[in-house]
């Protein structure tokens, strides 16, 4: 169902995604943010920020674009369709703002099974352009079992 | 800084409570805002194929909006440092009248030193507990 043996396995680091105003926008008002940090340059530069500043979320969007490579590995052998989030959480050394350059390396933490289905934590590190730790972002899976 | 005063607030303190509706409209905009496409997320016919009730909100969609009464009390979204959340409940997402999260938010622990508070979150639809565990860790 999920191989085990990818415990501990590190994949590619991503190509920079390059964090934009419109996107952090669209972004907020999907999650059904009113922050004028979120929404307004004005308002973000004045609370000290360059510029407008991502939902506390975001980083999800950039841990995706890792969790795609590990969900296309066939060593890994994950059944996307069987998939189920299980937790998720954001650790952040800093806000993500627009104009960050990102980067993301996935690590599969722990496979654990549990019964019939498998539980698959990664550990995503996001950095930015100078190389500096932006955000964690630790995401478990469930992968169900055949019935 | 903050208008809020860390000294002044209390452990099992409610900071904010809000109603969230969740429509189809609202799935089909956080599927384009995410990038996550997954059709349990806006059609029936799949919803049911793979053994659901119907249509489900992104756990990600529940655990983003849920958060923003935190970001709505403390004022900066930059202002959360740490945030997790376990998805306990599935939100299903009625096509009509589609669905309605209540969130409440309580100050867990504080952190003089630090100026930290965590806040516990409490995210409810159709009267069960969709989020586990739902932590965010905010600088004061």
């Amino acid at each position: 169902m999920v191989n085990a043996s990818v415990e501990g396995k590190t994949y590619a680091e991503t190509d920079p995604y390059l964090v934009g105003r419109e996107k952090i926008r669209e972004f907020a008002h999907a999650v059904k943010s009113t922050s004028p940090i979120n929404l307004d340059v004005f308002a973000a530069q004045a609370a000290g920020y360059s510029d407008l500043v991502a939902p506390p979320t975001f980083a999800v969007v950039i841990q995706e674009r890792s969790l795609t490579s590990v969900l296309a590995d066939k060593e890994a052998d994950i059944d996307f369709s069987r998939v189920v989030h299980g937790d998720q959480r954001f650790i952040h050394t800093r806000p993500i703002v627009a104009g960050d350059e990102l980067t993301s390396q996935l690590t599969v933490a722990s496979v654990k099974s549990l019964g019939a289905h498998a539980m698959v934590t990664f550990e995503t590190k996001i950095h930015d352009a100078e190389k500096q730790l932006v955000c964690t972002a630790i995401s478990t899976l469930v992968v169900r079992g055949a019935e | 800084m903050t208008h809020i005063n860390i000294a002044s607030l209390e452990v099992g303190q409610e900071v904010g409570n809000v109603e969230i509706l969740f429509t189809r409209d609202s799935l089909v905009r956080y599927a384009g805002a995410s990038g996550d496409f997954n059709p349990i997320h806006y059609r029936d016919d799949f919803a049911k194929s793979v053994g659901l009730d119907g249509v489900l909100a992104h756990g990600m969609l529940t655990m983003g909006a849920a958060v923003q009464v935190v970001v709505d009390w403390i004022g900066d979204p930059g202002r959360i440092l740490d945030y997790g959340v376990r998805f306990t409940k599935p939100v299903f997402v009625d096509a009509n009248d589609g669905a309605v999260l209540k969130v409440t938010a309580k100050v867990g622990e504080i952190d003089l030193e630090n100026s930290t508070v965590r806040i516990d979150i409490a995210a409810v639809a159709a009267d069960l507990a969709v989020l586990g565990k739902a932590q965010a860790r905010v600088r004061i």
